[in-house]
């Protein structure tokens, strides 16, 4: 069943006199449940098609449905909304917010999106931070750890609110390669636990075999979709 | 919304050095706004509790037309037996009245055999004045050494402070009072000096005093006559209902013309303090725009940098779901928790200085007077008052940088570094 279905997606950008065609008449479908990931040069359109996956941002035209919503007409609260319920964000720069421990970043998402009672989750926090791998450092704050302990934490908080969908943009960027390595086989092993979607965009050679599907992006479209069933 | 207020308060802890600051500003503000009204406010009750305690009393009731002509003191204006029987009995039957004292107000002229200098005088009956204004003692002084307050018998005077000193009158001297009465009749005895009294702001600072009786023989009046009623209410906060009483009452006594006899008037309308008084107000007000001004721009400046340094912050929380409604509600709630933490403590601070200053005893000097003490207080309801402008003003501040934090597009604030 797809989770995510593109088509005939299109985004242009005005810079001045300057029309940017960002993506160009793109479709794709994307199953529940897989590993996927967008490859391409910079300025591809990776980033721009995972930030309308996200809901992110509007199509200038086609559409796009995620869990079953056409999603790509709504308005800015309908957008948080869909987005608070059914997805979860791992940034190349981690985001994370530096006054907030990690215990409290993993929290953020269930006070603020799911109006959920944080104490009544502590154990699931202790368990998702467990899981990736950083309960150790619940108290410390995000400039006291280290790269990829951070990218573990935004990958925990991604997962707190139950999401189907989880996109990484380029969520391995900022990291050395053994690192980036452990990032993505802990998606891997979260996808498999907790049952969600990653699509997440890379420029690393070595990480892309990690995907099950790989979409490879050039000038706004899809060049090539392979099948590799991930290592 | 008690989860936002929780992540608010926390916002404000972690950004501690901020919060400090723009704290400080509002405690500043509202510090030097209560202890100006508290000053300020206890200057003017001061100055009050002196004029109305001391020399004129709440009220005064004078024949109509009086008050126009004050300055030359008319003796053509006076009350007869008759009319000062009326007035003291609607005076003694309204309950809000404690005190009222009848004095005869004239000019004359005073010597001491071999200077002579004109002087406004008091007759008064020492018994109901000391009633009726019951700091007047404390302006008198009397022969050195004697505590109490000195005597205004018959044959006795009290000169005004400067008089006597340029007259070089001392207590005990004898000296030589003229006066012309109603009938342009010149009349003059003598009259020892038993108190010399401190002179005040205002009219009939610097009268002199002297016994009624005296008064009476001295300008040959037969019977009684009276320019003046001086009357104390039981409270100052009643002064309105006794003044709209007594003026109610006095309005249907007309003369054989059929126009009012009497005229009353509240301290306010005889004092030109009352004017400073009006001053004071108008610059306490103007002292609370300017902590508004104060609290208004150092929290939306505040909150607005908030908003650029948190432009990915932002962007994140929205990327993860948060509604534009939270993410304003977040902000507003940051900026209502700084006005509220400045406006409680800068209140504390406020109260603690007004109470060391009272320990203290403030002094200070206005016009002639040295050494008076101010008693710096502030009524509970000012203080409150003040910190809910400021809350108020809080939330106003931070309306602009919430919204603008709330229509922050995510897709742009995540791009922002």
């Amino acid at each position: 069943m797809s989770l995510v279905e593109v088509k005939n997606l299109s985004k242009t950008y005005q810079m001045g006199e300057t029309t940017i065609h960002a993506l160009k008449d793109l479709s794709l479908s994307i199953e529940e449940g897989t590993f996927v990931s967008i490859v391409g040069p910079s300025g591809s359109g990776k980033s721009t098609l995972l930030n309308l996956i996200g809901v992110l941002d509007q199509p200038t035209s086609g559409s796009i449905r995620v869990a079953g919503q056409e999603v790509s007409r709504l308005n800015n609260r309908e957008r948080a909304e869909f987005r608070g319920e059914n997805l979860g964000f791992v940034f190349q720069n981690f985001n994370l917010i530096p006054v907030l421990t990690v215990y409290e970043n993993v929290e953020y998402p269930l006070l603020m999106v799911k109006n959920e009672d944080s104490g009544k989750q502590r154990d699931y926090i202790n368990e998702l931070l467990d899981a990736v791998g950083v309960l150790d450092q619940s108290s410390k704050r995000p400039q006291q750890i280290s790269g990829g302990q951070m990218q573990r934490v935004a990958v925990a908080r991604a997962l707190v609110t139950r999401p189907k969908l989880v996109i990484a943009d380029e969520p391995t960027a900022n990291l050395d390669h053994d690192t980036a390595y452990k990032i993505i086989n802990l998606m891997k092993k979260m996808k498999d636990q907790w049952n969600t979607t990653f699509i997440f965009s890379t420029h690393d050679p070595k990480i892309i075999g990690e995907a099950e599907i790989i979409y490879s992006l050039e000038d706004g479209m899809i060049k090539n979709r392979e099948v590799t069933g991930g290592k | 919304m008690t989860k936002i207020a929780r992540i608010a308060y926390r916002n404000l802890l972690r950004y501690s050095r901020r919060t400090m600051l723009t704290s400080m500003l509002i405690i500043i503000g509202i510090v030097a706004v209560l202890l100006f009204i508290a000053i300020a406010g206890s200057f003017k009750q001061l100055m009050v509790g002196q004029i109305t305690d001391s020399m004129l009393g709440h009220l005064q009731v004078h024949r109509k037309g009086y008050v126009a002509s004050i300055d030359n003191s008319p003796l053509n204006l006076n009350l007869n037996q008759k009319q000062t029987k009326k007035l003291t009995q609607i005076l003694k039957a309204n309950d809000h009245v404690l005190a009222f004292s009848t004095r005869l107000k004239f000019g004359g002229m005073l010597s001491n055999f071999s200077e002579t200098s004109n002087i406004r005088l008091n007759g008064i009956d020492p018994v109901m004045e000391f009633q009726t204004v019951p700091l007047l003692a404390q302006r008198v002084k009397g022969k050195e050494g004697s505590d109490s307050a000195p005597t205004l018998n018959p044959g006795e005077l009290w000169v005004p402070e400067t008089l006597a000193k340029g007259m070089k009158l001392k207590i005990g001297k004898q000296v030589v009072l003229i006066a012309t009465n109603k009938d342009g009749s010149v009349n003059g005895f003598p009259l020892v000096v038993s108190g010399i009294i401190g002179v005040m702001t205002g009219p009939g600072g610097r009268d002199g005093y002297l016994n009624i009786k005296d008064a009476f023989n001295l300008l040959r009046v037969k019977g009684t006559e009276i320019n003046e009623v001086a009357i104390r209410a039981k409270k100052m906060g009643d002064l309105k209902t006794v003044f709209s009483e007594l003026k109610k009452k006095l309005s249907v006594i007309k003369n054989k013309k059929g126009k009012p006899v009497f005229e009353i008037h509240t301290w306010e309308k005889i004092s030109p303090f009352s004017n400073i008084a009006k001053i004071i107000d108008l610059l306490t007000l103007f002292v609370k725009v300017i902590l508004i001004a104060i609290v208004l721009v150092s929290i939306m400046n505040v909150m607005l940098m908030a908003v650029y340094e948190r432009v990915r912050e932002i962007g994140t929380i929205s990327a993860m779901g948060t509604s534009p409604r939270k993410i304003w509600t977040l902000f507003l709630m940051e900026g209502l928790f700084l006005g509220f933490f400045g406006a409680v403590v800068g209140s504390i601070i406020s109260l603690g200085i007004i109470q060391f200053l009272n320990w203290k005893s403030l002094t200070i000097s206005f016009g002639r007077q040295d050494m008076l003490v101010l008693l710096p207080s502030i009524a509970f309801s000012e203080v409150v008052i003040t910190a809910l402008i400021v809350i108020g003003i809080s939330a106003l501040a931070t309306l602009h940088p919430a919204v603008k934090a709330s229509r922050l597009e995510p897709v742009d604030a995540l791009r922002h570094f």
